[in-house]
Formats: structure tokens, sequence, C-alpha cells
């Protein structure tokens, strides 16, 4: 009988492990030698929608990265003659005949009553979709200079003046799919500066507060009561109004940020205090001040750490925030405009329920503000479970 | 008691000032002053403004003196009532605001009685039937509910009855009723859409609060007092209602205070979607036409509404939870 097959019985046979497998360690003593990190990845890796968020959350940030080789056309380049197309399928099969990927053309009709321009799919023609074909010129990053987009129609095609368009097109006839990865790349973006921004600040006031306590911690807690009691949207309006008509987009963009962090960062505050009085008890931050360690060597070198995971936690718990605000002021007018395209602004179109009545697909940016928003929740709550792994 | 409620009245009054002087900052802001939009705007209508005119606007302003001259100004005209004329409406800031605060005041109050109405039943289901497959569905329609901001709710909502039914659920009466006194119509036509902002408004602030509710109740089932009391026969169902309900109770009072400034935030921008006639899209025209009393005013109100809101639930609290002790309430 071959050592490594089961017994038929209930007596227990030592199985035989593997050289290699006795190195690694069983799984037990994996935890007891595994860094803090380690033990937080294992813990996240459990919650199944933290995962799912944080994938998601990935595939937005390289969308919104290679924004211009993944949209197949410039995001401000408009057709006349195709306004509020609606969303065209990609088939594969023609009449039960498999074709690769290809869309059928657009026939073109005035309503008879109502005057309006309505499309149809033309299955007479089709058009094969094709990767890596020519198109609008593009600077990568404003850096490398190209025409190349990943899918699109032939360039003969293309010359002919039509296009393909997945998410249909707005009033100008531009292209919605390209636009709203152009948006994602503002879009996400005001989420991470903007949180950055909340971290400086709120780590700030929320160290002085935690750490010293007295004084400047009553001072502080008043300004954070202060900015919590105040409706955000009405009060980002009122600011966002008063910026200067005259500035350009960039200037906007990061006023804009600022704004949004400037209001925001209570929340981040509030955490780094809570762990810095809880830990300023700690043995280990009694026996740097023994040892006569700087202030802000306790602060950097012992206590940050000790809580990092934390705040990293609740700084992409904030991020939503900072994306939602940006899209209610957008879409509001009051924060970016035109030519900056971010989901705000792309929204700004469907404001008119006309408008939206007519052309539906209008509304599909909000679809994006609204997996980004939940993808980010998941993942923070995935991070804020695993932020303490050594909690039981 | 009484000693408490006058320091938290006492606390509120740093937060007005601070909430006057942003207030009054958003007027300051945008460049060249309000008489100048105000003298334009004149002239846009083709009208001219005399010379004793124009003194007695900045004599009324103060528009040629220091800006704490200019604050201290415009905040003791503030706390007297007036607010300041609105150049866009030709009216008296003060008419328009206290047309629209009510109706805004009212929304925000039936959206938390809407939030309560549902998230506690809901909220002490789920807690009772953990991990069922009810409580996962109510769980995930509660991350939706977070996830999903207002106003794009409103927006779809608008467009779906509108292509399925052919309704317009924006505003709160029809095109007849504006500028109609309130008589009994009206009223009734309000009362049959008010509860379109009302679920929309809630929606976010249900979801937030069923999972609070969840939590809360799970930490008080297994608790020994919860056992001794089903030991001495009660059902079920009284069990659960009479003691850890009651005590999971607390976040309902102490989560307005917080719950506010977002429904004052999600009234606002809902209101602009919907076209309520309440303060968001009047709110909104102002800031975009530059109108900067009125649109201090509004944001002066709403904020002033919100702290008003937060002390009454602080209050509130120490009176529906006894173990809440006045020497133990400090600093807020």
């Amino acid at each position: 009988m071959s050592l490594l097959s089961r017994p038929a019985g209930n007596k227990k046979v030592p199985i035989p492990v593997p050289e290699e497998k006795l190195k690694e360690g069983t799984p037990k003593e994996q935890v007891f030698v595994a860094s803090q990190w380690q033990l937080m990845w294992w813990r996240f890796r459990k919650h199944h929608l933290a995962i799912l968020g944080t994938s998601l959350i990935a595939v937005f940030y390289l969308l919104a990265i290679f924004c211009e080789f993944l949209s197949p056309y410039d995001p401000n380049a408009f057709e006349r003659r195709y306004t509020f197309v609606p969303p065209q399928a990609i088939h594969f099969f023609h009449e039960g005949v498999w074709e690769g990927p290809f869309i059928y053309g657009l026939e073109r009709a005035r309503d008879p009553e109502t005057y309006l321009i309505t499309y149809q799919p033309d299955t007479e023609v089709r058009y094969p979709v094709e990767f890596f074909v020519q198109g609008d010129s593009y600077k990568m990053w404003g850096l490398l200079e190209s025409s190349r987009h990943l899918f699109g129609l032939s360039s003969d095609v293309n010359a002919r003046g039509l296009r393909i368009y997945l998410l249909g097109t707005d009033r100008l006839g531009r292209d919605m799919f390209s636009r709203v990865l152009y948006g994602a790349r503002i879009s996400l973006s005001i989420g991470l500066i903007g949180v950055f921004l909340s971290f400086v600040i709120g780590i700030f006031m929320g160290g002085i507060s935690g750490y010293f306590g007295g004084m400047p911690d009553l001072i502080i807690q008043r300004i954070i009561e202060f900015l919590r009691s105040i409706p955000t949207i009405p009060l980002w309006m009122g600011l966002s109004a008063a910026l200067p008509r005259d500035w350009s987009s960039l200037q906007r963009y990061f006023a804009i940020v600022l704004l949004l962090s400037l209001i925001g960062w209570t929340g981040l505050a509030r955490v780094v205090r809570g762990r810095f009085l809880a830990v300023r008890e700690e043995d280990y931050v009694t026996a740097a001040l023994l040892q006569n360690a700087s202030e802000a060597r306790i602060i950097l070198r012992h206590m940050l750490p000790s809580f990092f995971s934390y705040i990293i936690a609740s700084l992409t718990l904030a991020i939503p925030g900072m994306i939602l605000g940006e899209t209610s002021l957008s879409f509001l007018g009051l924060g970016l405009r035109p030519p900056i395209i971010s989901w705000g602004v792309l929204l700004q179109e469907a404001q008119n329920l006309q408008t939206v009545a007519l052309a539906p697909w209008l509304l599909i940016p909000a679809i994006f503000v609204v997996i980004a928003i939940l993808s980010f929740n998941f993942m923070g709550d995935g991070l804020r479970d695993a932020a303490d792994p050594y909690k039981r | 008691m009484a000693r408490y409620i006058v320091q938290r009245l006492l606390y509120a009054i740093p937060t007005l000032i601070m909430i006057s002087l942003v207030s009054f900052a958003i007027i300051e802001l945008p460049p060249g002053d309000y008489l100048s939009s105000y003298i334009a705007k004149l002239e846009q209508q083709g009208s001219r403004v005399s010379q004793s005119e124009l003194e007695a606007l900045q004599q009324r302003y103060g528009l040629n003196q220091p800006v704490y001259v200019r604050y201290w100004k415009w905040i003791s005209n503030f706390v007297r009532g007036d607010m300041g004329m609105s150049f866009e409406w030709n009216r008296p800031v003060k008419d328009l605001v206290m047309e629209r605060i009510g109706l805004t005041a009212l929304i925000s109050l039936l959206s938390t009685l809407f939030i309560w109405a549902v998230a506690l039943p809901i909220g002490i289901y789920s807690a009772t039937h953990q991990y069922s497959l009810s409580d996962y569905l109510f769980t995930f329609i509660g991350f939706l509910g977070v996830g999903i901001p207002d106003f794009l709710l409103a927006l779809v909502i608008l467009w779906w009855a509108w292509s399925t039914f052919g309704v317009n659920l924006g505003g709160l009466y029809g095109p007849e009723f504006i500028g109609e006194p309130w008589t009994w119509p009206k009223v009734m036509e309000v009362v049959k859409r008010i509860w379109v902002p009302m679920v929309i408004i809630g929606t976010a602030g249900t979801a937030g609060m069923i999972r609070t509710m969840r939590a809360n109740l799970l930490d008080e089932l297994p608790q020994p007092y919860v056992e001794s009391a089903r030991a001495s026969g009660l059902s079920e169902t009284e069990t659960v209602l009479k003691y850890p309900v009651r005590i999971a109770l607390s976040p309902f009072v102490s989560t307005v205070g917080w719950m506010l400034p977002g429904l004052i935030s999600g009234t606002t921008i809902v209101a602009i979607v919907l076209s309520l006639p309440t303060t968001g899209p009047l709110l909104l025209k102002a800031l975009l036409s530059q109108d900067m009393y009125l649109a201090a005013s509004f944001i002066m109100l709403l904020s002033i509404l919100t702290v008003i809101g937060t002390l009454v639930s602080d209050i509130l609290l120490v009176l529906v939870d006894p173990r809440i002790r006045f020497d133990d309430v400090q600093a807020g």
C-alpha cells in the first residue's frame, strides 16, 4: 500500500509532507511570523465585496489613465449630422453567421409628426469594428503624440464620416463613450487630490488636537463642530459661486478641489485625534519619551505607524464624498465648467427633463458615478475591518 | 438639566458667529461690490440710477467703509430682520426667503419622519433575522441607498415617471396654483406630491439608519437582561420590543443632529432637480446671477436651521435616554 493513499479504517497514519512545505511552515505558524500588512491583506481578502470594489476601482483608474488611447474619438469632436444618436450595439453574428465584431449602419429619419430626428439600425450595411485603428490625434498625458486608438472603425469608413457610438452621442453629436472616459480622469483625480489635501489638513489639525490636548484641542474641536453642523451643499455652492469667473479651467479645478477639502477634512481629523488620544497612553510612547525622543520623532516614528491603517481606511471612505461633491457642484453649473469634462459636467446635460426623455443615455455617467462611489465604499469597508488585524 | 441646556445654547453662539462670518464672506468674495452689480443690472434694464439714490444705497450698505463696519451693518440689520434687497427680484430678501424656508423645513421634517418610520421596523427585522435572505436584501438596498446620490435618484425617478406614465413629478403643485394663496385645493395638491421629495431625500438616511439600528440591536440582543425577560415568559415580540429596542433607539434621537446637515444639503439639491418651491432653486439662481445678499441670507438661514435642529435633538436625547446623567455631560 502506498503511503500517500488514505487507509480505509479510522487509524491515523501520518501523511508525509514534502520538504518544501515544511520550510514554509503550517498556516498557523505563518500567522505568528506574518507582518502586520500581511495579516491585513489576509483579512481584507476575505471581504468579497471589498475585493470586487477594489478591482472595479483599479479598472476605473486604468480607464482614466489611458483614456486618450481607449476612447475611440476626441471627446470634443462633434458631428453635426449625428446628434442624440442612441447607443449602438456591437454585433457578432449577422443572420446567424459569425462575422466578428461589427456594427450596423445608421439610418437617419425625421419623425413626420414631431420633426425629431430618429435613428434606426440599417441592417443592410455592416462596418467591422477594428482594433488599433488610426483616428483623431491626441497627446497622451500631454507628452506622447499619437493617433492610434484601441478600437474604432477602419479609416476609410471614418473618412466617410461614420462613427461608432457605444454610449450614444449628446446634443452636439459628441461621442459619450469618449467623454465618459475623459470625465473619469477629472472626476476620479479630484477624489484623490481632494482626499490628499484633506489628509494633510486633517492629520495636522487632528494631530495637534489629539497630541497636545487642552486649549488647541478645544479650539480645533469647535471648528470641526462648526464645519460639521452646517449643510455642505449650500456652503459649497456659495463658495464656488464666489470664485472669479475669469479663472482658467485649471485654476478652477484646483479651487474646487481646495473648497471640497477645506470642508471635508473634519472626519479625518476626528479619526486622527481619537487614535492619538488612544495611543498617547501606550507604554511604548512613554518609553520613547523617557529616552528623550523629540516630539516629531514620537509622532512620526512611533505613533503614526500604529494607526496608519485606520487613516488609509478613512481616506478611502472620504473619496466618494469628494467625487460626489464635485459631481453635485458641476451638475448645478457651479463647479467645473466645459470645456473641462467631468462626470458632473456630463450630467449637467441631463438636467432638463425633456432632454432626458429624448435621450436617456445622457444619464449613463450617473451609473459610473454610482459604481465608483459604491466601490470606494466597499473597499473602505473592507479596509476598516482589516485595519487592526490583531483585534479579534 | 437647565444647566445643560444653557451650556448647549452658549456653545451654539460661536457657531452662529462663524456662520455669519462665512455668509458675509460669500457676499464679499465676488469681484466688484454689490452696488456696481446692482447698477449694471438696472442699466441693463434701461433705467438710470440717480446720484442721490446711489448715495442712499452706499449709506445703507456702508460700501465706502472698512470691512468690519460693513459686516457689522449687515449682521445687525440681519438680526433685526432686514436682509437687504435682492436686485434680481427687486424685492426685500426677507420676503423671498420667508416664503420658502417654511417648505424647506417641512420637507426636511417629513423626510426625518419617513426615515424613522421605515428604518425602525426594517432595522429591528434585520437584527432579529440576522443573515436571513431578507437581511441580506436589506443590507444590499442599504448599500445602494448610501451609494446613490439623492439628486441622481431624483433625476432617474423623474425621467422614469415621465417616460412610463407621462407624469411630471417635479414641483409641488401644478402651474395653475402658482402665485395662488394657500387654499384647500392647493394644500391637497401639495400633500399629493410631497411624498416624492420626501422619499428621495430620505433614502440615503434610511439606509444609514437601518445599519445603525441593526448594529445597535445586535449588540443588545445577547445581553443577559433579554434572556431573563424571555425566561420570565414574555413572548418573543414583547421581549424584543419592550427592552432591547428601547435601548437601541437612542441613535434615532441622537442622529437627527448629524443627519440634519445632510438632509438640508439633500433638500437643497433635490429641490433644484425637482424644481420645488423651496430654498434650493432660488439659492442656485441667486448664486448664478451673483445676487449675493439673497444667496448669503439663504445660506445663513439654512445653517441656523441646522444648528437649531441639532440643538433640539441634543436636548431631546438627554430627555429620552435615562442613561445620560447631567454631571457626565461636559463640553457637548
